[in-house]
């Protein structure tokens, strides 16, 4: 049953990031993605990674995508006001995009499906679990993680105020 | 799978969302009728008596209005968005144990839709998407009022999405645990929650009014400034459905708040009153909807006596004052189990 | 300058703490709707429920008929000329042979129309009525969807001739109202 559903997430996901691309509205491509980031939810559920995908539709569909729904809605996005790339935009936009995937063809090409045993632990996803390899093996990265983050607050802050005094 | 665990399921998410519904619609008569007396009116009393058809008579006449959609709106995206509305909060009610598990023919059952382990999560991972209903519906309405409206309760969940989530870490640091059944067992024997984290439930709550749009946080429907708010454009039963999430949302909120802070089906000494299995399920499930009944009138009562915040007035509370003391609620809260230990 | 004595005076000085914490005006402010669950209601249920009115109120006019049934009024025009909101307009006719009981007197109003939007239900013309012919009565001038509606002609003013249909304005032909009427210095009308 489970791979069924796997397919079917697999297809409304695949479905969804293409129409996120072809779509004519703004809006209509940021619901898009949130939807394809609701069936990536379920994917880490099918990986019994419970709180990865609740966490992932709160951070990512629940504050992100809201934020950006918010900025797009204010802004006027048609057709008509929207400037024409110019031809070297859109050749870089090739090239850029080309590179990307050979990169990723070259990384999974020489991966063999078969040599990763299939994991299925029940435990391996749940918050325990995740807490205490945050907390011990990946302290440090986790740390850097937050004091990233704290930084890009205080500089959010700093731009947003109203007179600079450097 | 058991056919019986399946069909017993079945029942049960049929029996939470009829009653999600019927409570929903008699919330509609209840906050007339309560309006009506803190105003020292009598409310509805034409419907049957005391008004108790008058949620029938409300839902007839929402149906046979005319549906209306807009030249100028997204199709789509209007029947869309009352559907979210609707959808994301009656998800909710999946989550929260509804009484002591019940006993039939040996087996026990839980009176719970779904016992995840990170129950806490889900909830507020489905009121983070609780914004969606609204600000599609404002979108796609093409009016200027609605995107007002949809735009505000944007602002207003996201800034009060935090103070509510940080509230529940600290909850979460006293109980240890994010399953729901798990918190509301640790609190039997009015070991209740709102006793070790006062602070944590008046934000909360306060908190969970922004979230329902309640007054007096209702600036996205706000009459005096926006008319109708997010749901101008709406007629018929796509404005009911609006109008009904609203009240199902109450509900939900009031079942979360009574679970996670009031003990959930837990009342003193309901164990040594030598009932049976069953009859305590029942006993508890009683205990959790007069709980529930009880901050349903809080959210009322509440209406009917403070008045709208300003915009900045709201902001400046969500992120200067409820945020900053959530943290520090957070901070001691930490430092208090420390101590204990 | 002080009117009343709940005027308060006004000052903007700085909140104290227990003042910006809100949280204890919120619950006083909710005790008090609480208080308000308890409270009488003040609603009157109107159709089924009716306020008493004053016998001496004052609305819907009527124009009386004498013993015999015949119209009381002669069109003299003295409520017209009396009424301050100019409501009343006539049009007078001289009574045919053979119309004695309808009409008392030789002369009688064949139009008398009172506009009901500009009547100020003053009770002036009844002063003025040296006939006892007009007279405001406890009834209330009902709501129309027409503005012309409300000019009410002799149909709706005229009351019926059936003896037990008559209105009874008794009350107001006291003999102390009889004799403030016979008095000219004390009259509204000068």
């Amino acid at each position: 049953m489970d791979i069924y559903i796997f397919y079917g997430l697999s297809i409304l996901m695949i479905f969804s990031s293409i129409m996120v691309l072809v779509s004519k509205k703004g809006i209509h491509s940021l619901l898009y993605l949130i939807f394809s980031f609701f069936t990536l939810a379920g994917h880490y559920v099918l990986l019994n990674a419970q709180f990865l995908a609740v966490v992932h539709i709160i951070v990512y569909a629940g504050a992100i995508m809201v934020l950006f729904l918010f900025s797009v809605m204010l802004l006027n996005l048609n057709v008509e006001s929207e400037v024409p790339k110019s031809l070297y935009a859109r050749l870089a936009a090739v090239v850029a995009s080309g590179l990307l995937l050979v990169t990723l063809i070259s990384a999974l090409k020489g991966f063999d499906i078969s040599s990763t045993k299939p994991i299925h632990l029940s435990q391996i996803g749940t918050v325990e679990n995740l807490g205490k390899i945050l907390y011990s093996d990946y302290l440090l990265p986790f740390e850097i993680a937050s004091v990233l983050f704290i930084s890009a607050m205080v500089g959010a802050v700093m731009l947003g105020r109203k007179e600079l005094n450097f | 799978m058991d056919a019986n665990f399946f069909i017993y399921k079945l029942i049960l998410i049929a029996a939470i969302l009829g009653l999600s519904l019927l409570v929903a619609m008699y919330a509609t008569l209840l906050e007339r009728k309560l309006a009506a007396f803190f105003q020292d009116r009598l409310g509805p009393n034409r419907a049957g008596k005391w008004g108790l058809l008058q949620p029938l008579a409300d839902g007839v006449k929402l149906f046979f209005k005319e549906e209306f959609i807009p030249a100028s709106a997204d199709k789509f995206l209007y029947v869309l968005g009352p559907s979210l509305s609707m959808l994301v909060a009656l998800l909710t009610s999946a989550v929260i144990p509804w009484g002591p598990s019940i006993n039939i023919g040996g087996t026990e059952y839980a009176l719970q839709v779904a016992n995840v382990n990170i129950g806490v999560l889900y909830l507020f991972a489905i009121v983070s998407i609780g914004v969606y209903g609204i600000m599609i519906g404002g979108w796609a309405s093409n009016n200027k009022y609605a995107l007002l409206g949809a735009v505000r309760a944007s602002s207003q969940m996201i800034s009060y999405e935090l103070a509510l989530g940080l509230s529940i870490v600290a909850l979460v640091m006293t109980s240890g645990s994010l399953n729901l059944s798990e918190i509301v067992n640790q609190q039997d024997g009015f070991k209740w929650n709102i006793f070790y984290q006062p602070l944590g439930f008046i934000i909360f709550l306060i908190c969970a009014f922004a979230e329902t749009n309640r007054a007096p946080f209702d600036l996205p429907e706000c009459e005096t400034e926006l008319i109708g708010g997010y749901h101008t454009e709406y007629s018929s039963m796509k404005l009911g459905f609006y109008l009904f999430a609203e009240y199902i949302n109450m509900f939900v909120s009031g079942a979360i708040i009574a679970t996670l802070f009031l003990g959930g089906y837990d009342f003193p000494g309901i164990d040594q009153l030598g009932l049976s299995q069953n009859a305590l399920a029942a006993a508890g499930f009683l205990v959790l909807f007069a709980k529930i009944s009880f901050i349903i009138f809080l959210f009322m009562w509440i209406r009917w006596t403070l008045p709208r915040f300003r915009y900045d007035q709201l902001m400046k509370l969500g992120w200067k004052k409820l945020l900053p003391l959530a943290v520090l609620n957070i901070i001691l809260t930490g430092f208090i189990s420390l101590l204990m230990q | 300058m002080k009117l009343t004595n709940r005027s308060k005076v006004v000052s903007d000085k700085n909140m104290t703490m227990k003042e910006r914490l809100y949280l204890p005006a919120i619950a006083t402010g909710m005790g008090i709707t609480f208080m308000h669950l308890f409270k009488k209601s003040v609603t009157v249920e109107y159709p089924a429920q009716q306020r008493p009115f004053a016998d001496v109120y004052r609305g819907h006019h009527v124009l009386k008929r004498d013993e015999q049934g015949r119209e009381r009024c002669t069109a003299c025009g003295l409520c017209a000329l009396a009424c301050p909101a100019e409501a009343i307009t006539m049009t007078a006719a001289e009574r045919e042979p053979g119309e004695e009981h309808l009409y008392r007197e030789e002369k009688y109003a064949k139009v008398y129309e009172i506009n009901m939007l500009r009547c100020i239900f003053c009770g002036l013309c009844e002063e003025a009525c040296p006939k006892e012919a007009i007279f405001l009565t406890k009834r209330i001038v009902h709501a129309e969807y027409e503005r012309e509606d409300f000019v009410y002609g002799k149909d709706k003013l005229v009351e019926s001739a059936d003896s037990d249909k008559r209105i009874d304005v008794s009350i107001r032909q006291t003999p102390q109202v009889l004799e403030f009427k016979k008095d000219n210095t004390k009259r509204h009308n000068k």
